[in-house]
């Protein structure tokens, strides 16, 4: 059993690196400055899986947390803190390294916190609104949760786009890119693609991982329990609304880590990041991948986020998505990969209780 | 010192505050009717199947556009008309199509499906219409009538939007609580296998629930146009500002949502007097933010009531 | 016209040349990029039927970016690296641009942008041009028609997109310069649907007049509640006012509002003897007989774009450095948005003459009177 789980983990990272190979073989190297994007996407859903799937919580404003990471990495790393070197807290952070020196595209001297500093500061303030946010909107059901979810989206969305230091409708830009450790750089710069290539995906294989590890432990256990009857995971001494909470700020770190590599490599963030539609895109993934199934959510979400970043579905981008959420939802509620689909599909249209017409 | 510029005009030697207040009034009005309606909307789905409907804001959306388009081959009552039956029809087959023959299925999910249909309306109202926003002719006057109360002037567009949603509420009730029609979907939303055992047709009264909120929602999206234009995405933003209204109100009640939509219409209108414009909608959804944690049930929900409601 | 250049030079197979547009067609942008991609089309298939660029048959590629900055930076990459396209036209907004102006100077990728922020050309990234007039052109020019008017205390509303936010900024900068004082500024929605609370702060504040910049249906919803509710100030609109649908949305409401624009609009008013004219005239046609719509300044844009890079071509071949080169020097270049005058410093090439002040009379556009300065006593 345990040599199982990983093999998938195996096959995915052969994958991987076959993707790569391919495409370096087919002359095909620009098709990775999409799949890397995809990659970051990929993270946020990982997040939503673990949330939807596991703990059956519907989140409709992930997106929000997406933003959050981006833009708090974007801003922390291109707003000039030059003409404020002598206030105190300036010096201070100076001094504990978190503050770097460079200069933007223009030549012109930036000082500016630094993208590991800056990335370290937007995972822990994401994780202080999830919480802040995480616990009255779990104790929430249903329609009511997915109203809550989406209020906190649109908040996040409104803030981006009304705060001028965010750069307001614009976003922001130049950003600079993200050394993780010398040698290797989050960036978009052409000779660094194959590099950013595997940053991106490892970070998704480390999520997997780190995912298929909780789900195969006692908190794996609990959340199974408390995904299929709540009040009798309680009646057993499960905390559930703990478990709910901490999940609920593990997706929403994964989400904003996707929000910092992203920013960084796409060197600039806009408001649509944070937008409803984002949100509804990453839930349509997540229906038809499979609720719970992770493998399911992270193949059907590449090849969607890859399709459209390259402008496959041209205007119809939307309609796209939205077509997915109705179909899925209509006949394969529990995604499309699974093996027993078209026997379901049949049942459904075969069992019809006292009908009074049939369906066209 | 005696030249004149635009400043010397009496007419700005300030509102007085009251009148000011009252402007501010008026346009909370007309904002928190137009949510209230849409909110209406939302309550009769919502009271017959339990699903928020997300396409409801795309209802009003395509009750004005068909307006607009029919209006150009018919006269202005004929065209309104018309684009609401034309949404009644489209209200029912989006029923019959997606919701009927699904077999007890979550109502989450058929808000997420919901979620889509609103989607692909949108996506096929850009196709039909393209992305030009469109209004139909005053139904009085023009674009600068106004009735003038002192200093407080309102366009008497706005008193059709008020009149006719009042008409409307007024009929919506007489028909839930005098006709055997309208007393069979309560009985059905109450208690559906009872409705069943009494020979009510459950799905009749889905479709026929999709049906009013339908005609509710495009009535409203022809008399809002004048002064809102209607764009192939309009009925995005109103449906949040819709079901916001309808869970202040108390999800199903809607005389409530009428009250909650004035109410948030003219919150919103006094947070302009005092804050900066760009963070009016942050204010709407805060507050519902703070309604869901605090009192899901709404202001004037009954508590007992909302947690007997299966989701 | 070699024929038998083949992949060598970028952009060139065979006999096609491959433009790339990046363009908001639909989305919050879609004023800007539905009515600059068809000019594109138009332009493309014109050209083409008179047998291409010095033999070489236009192959325009357009992308719909919904005005998204990572679709626009994704498609940039694809341009330049998988299509390989000659130059670049667009994005239509500057909070795309800004994001790709740094990914066409790296790959030494001509783009000529439909934005208007001053961003885009200051500092000047030597392949990097816009077509678009500088907002701050407008502004000043509303700024102007104030002093003659006598005008010193305004309320400025924009809308919360990057056109807004973009007049916005250099009004605020502007202002003091012509001694005009700001006494109200607000942000609004570009969904919103009734302004009728925002223009009452306005009023409050006893404004002398107001400039609104937005693009969406809110331009018309401004007026229409100013109107209403008796503010009865002269108001100034930006140059996004500049389609006669809002004109025709708003009504009466319309009537008297002043705003900056490119000459198109009032092509039927200009002398015989104005420069421009045969150009506009020759587009407006082309245009409105083609899509059956009304031309609007915005499309213009992308036809400046287009066709300077067309010159640029034809002048010295598809070569991108000599082509560069060549639209860094242009002089003289008669566009819709005004008379192009490029110099290594000015990649944008329009100065504040590009703008004519217009109003509405009688539900058309009109270019508006002259008035003496009034003398303060």
């Amino acid at each position: 059993m345990a040599r199982n789980k990983y093999l998938r983990i195996a096959i995915f990272t052969a994958c991987v690196i076959a993707i790569q190979i391919i495409t370096s073989f087919a002359g095909k190297t620009p098709y990775l400055t999409q799949l890397t994007m995809a990659g970051y996407y990929s993270l946020v859903i990982i997040g939503l899986t673990l949330l939807m799937g596991y703990t059956g919580q519907i989140s409709l404003g992930h997106a929000g947390f997406f933003a959050i990471g981006g833009y708090l990495s974007a801003f922390l790393t291109t707003y000039n803190l030059i003409p404020y070197k002598d206030k105190l807290v300036v010096t201070w952070l100076a001094k504990t390294g978190a503050l770097v020196m460079r200069q933007d595209l223009y030549g012109r001297d930036i000082l500016a916190v630094q993208p590991w500093a800056a990335c370290i500061a937007a995972v822990l303030v994401t994780i202080a609104i999830a919480y802040v946010i995480g616990r009255p909107v779990l104790k929430l059901k249903g329609h009511y949760l997915a109203m809550a979810t989406l209020g906190f989206g649109t908040i996040v969305y409104k803030i981006v786009l009304g705060t001028g230091l965010l750069g307001a409708a614009d976003g922001l830009s130049d950003i600079p890119g993200f050394r993780l450790i010398p040698g290797l750089e989050v960036s978009g710069k052409a000779a660094l693609r194959i590099q950013n290539y595997y940053i991106a995906w490892g970070l998704v294989i480390l999520g997997v991982t780190l995912l298929t590890n909780l789900i195969h432990s006692r908190v794996g256990r609990a959340l199974r329990s408390i995904h299929g009857a709540e009040d009798a995971a309680n009646a057993m001494g499960v905390n559930t609304s703990q478990y709910k909470q901490n999940i609920f700020i593990l997706s929403a770190v994964f989400a904003a880590v996707g929000g910092v590599f992203l920013t960084h490599f796409n060197g600039g963030i806009g408001p649509s990041e944070a937008s409803i539609m984002k949100s509804v895109r990453y839930v349509a993934i997540i229906a038809i991948g499979g609720m719970a199934n992770l493998w399911g959510a992270l193949s059907m979400g590449t090849v969607l986020n890859f399709l459209s970043l390259r402008g496959y579905f041209g205007s119809y981008d939307d309609a796209v998505f939205g077509f997915i959420l109705v179909v899925i939802m209509l006949l394969a509620p529990e995604g499309l990969l699974r093996t027993d689909l078209f026997r379901d599909i049949r049942k459904r249209f075969q069992h019809k209780p006292s009908q009074e017409e049939q369906s066209p | 010192m005696g030249h004149r510029t635009y400043a010397s005009i009496p007419f700005f030697d300030g509102m007085q505050h009251i009148e000011l207040l009252s402007q501010y009034l008026v346009a909370g009005i007309t904002y928190g009717t137009i949510y209230a309606v849409v909110a209406i909307g939302f309550n009769i789905i919502y009271n017959a199947t339990g699903i928020i409907n997300f396409a409801q804001g795309e209802f009003v959306m395509l009750g004005g556009m068909t307006a607009v388009m029919l209006h150009t081959l018919l006269p202005l009552p004929l065209a309104i008309l018309g684009a609401v039956i034309i949404t009644m029809t489209v209200g029912a087959l989006i029923e019959i199509v997606f919701i009927r023959w699904l077999t007890s299925p979550a109502v989450l999910r058929l808000t997420i499906i919901t979620i889509g249909i609103a989607i692909l309306i949108r996506e096929i109202a850009l196709a039909l219409w393209g992305t030009g926003v469109k209004a139909l002719p005053y139904f009085t006057g023009t674009a600068v009538t106004v009735i003038s109360i002192g200093d407080v002037h309102i366009s008497p567009q706005v008193l059709w939007v008020i009149s006719i949603s009042a008409v409307m509420v007024v009929i919506l009730h007489f028909f839930f609580t005098y006709t055997l029609l309208g007393r069979q979907m309560r009985a059905c939303a109450s208690n559906r296998d009872a409705a069943r055992l009494c020979g009510i047709s459950a799905k009749n009264m889905v479709t026929l629930s999709f049906v009013l909120s339908a005609g509710i929602g495009a009535l409203a999206g022809c008399v809002v146009s004048p002064i809102t234009y209607v764009q192939y995405d309009s009925g995005t933003s109103l449906a949040i500002k819709g079901f916001t209204v309808a869970i202040l109100g108390g999800l199903g009640n809607s005389m409530a949502a009428i009250a909650a939509g004035l109410i948030l219409g003219i919150l919103e209108s006094f947070s302009i007097w005092v804050m900066p414009t760009a963070y009016k909608d942050v204010i709407a959804i805060s507050i519902l933010l703070l309604i869901l944690f605090v009192r899901p049930s709404g202001i004037f929900g009954n508590v007992e009531a909302s947690r007997l409601k299966e989701f | 016209m070699c024929m038998c250049m083949v992949g060598a030079a970028p952009g060139l197979a065979e006999d096609t040349i491959k433009i790339g547009a990046i363009l908001g067609v639909t989305g919050p942008a879609s004023f800007l990029g539905a009515p600059e991609a068809k000019t594109l089309e138009m332009l493309t298939d014109e050209i083409n039927k008179k047998g291409g660029i010095k033999g070489l048959k236009i192959e325009l590629i357009i992308k719909d970016s919904g005005a998204s900055p990572e679709k626009a930076i994704s498609f940039a990459k694809q341009l330049i690296e998988e299509d390989k396209v000659f130059a670049i036209i667009g994005p239509s907004t500057s909070g795309e641009t800004m994001k790709i102006k740094g990914i066409a100077e790296e790959s030494k990728m001509i783009l000529i942008s439909c934005a208007a922020t001053e961003a885009i050309v200051n500092p000047v990234a030597k392949y990097v041009f816009k077509s678009p007039q500088n907002d701050s052109y407008a502004a000043i020019r509303i700024f102007e028609q104030m002093q003659t008017m006598g005008i010193l205390k305004i309320g400025v509303l924009s809308s919360n997109t990057g056109f807004g936010k973009a007049g916005k900024e250099q009004i605020e900068k502007l202002a003091p310069q012509y001694g005009i004082q700001i006494v109200a500024n607000e942000v609004y929605d570009k969904e919103a649907t009734d302004l009728t609370a925002v223009v009452t702060k306005l009023k409050a504040a006893q404004v002398q007049a107001f400039i609104n910049w937005s693009i969406e249906p809110a331009q018309a919803i401004v007026i229409k509640n100013a109107r209403q509710i008796g503010l009865a100030v002269p108001i100034f609109q930006s140059h996004g006012f500049g389609n006669i649908q809002y004109v025709k949305a708003a009504g009466p409401a319309a009537e008297g509002v002043i705003f900056p624009a490119g000459r198109l609009l009032v092509v039927d008013t200009l002398p015989k003897d104005n420069q421009q004219k045969a150009v506009l005239v020759q587009y407006k046609k082309d245009y409105e007989s083609r899509f059956k719509e009304d031309a609007s300044t915005f499309g213009g844009h992308a036809y400046d774009a287009f066709m300077i890079l067309v010159k640029a071509i034809e002048k010295v071949g598809p070569d991108k450095e000599k082509v560069r080169e060549t639209i860094e020097n242009m002089q003289g270049f008669i566009g819709t948005g005004g008379i192009f005058n490029f110099s290594p410093q000015d990649h944008n090439g329009l100065d504040i003459n590009s703008f004519e002040m217009l109003t509405v009379k009688d539900g058309k556009f009109a270019v508006l009177a002259k008035q003496a300065t009034k003398k303060k006593k």
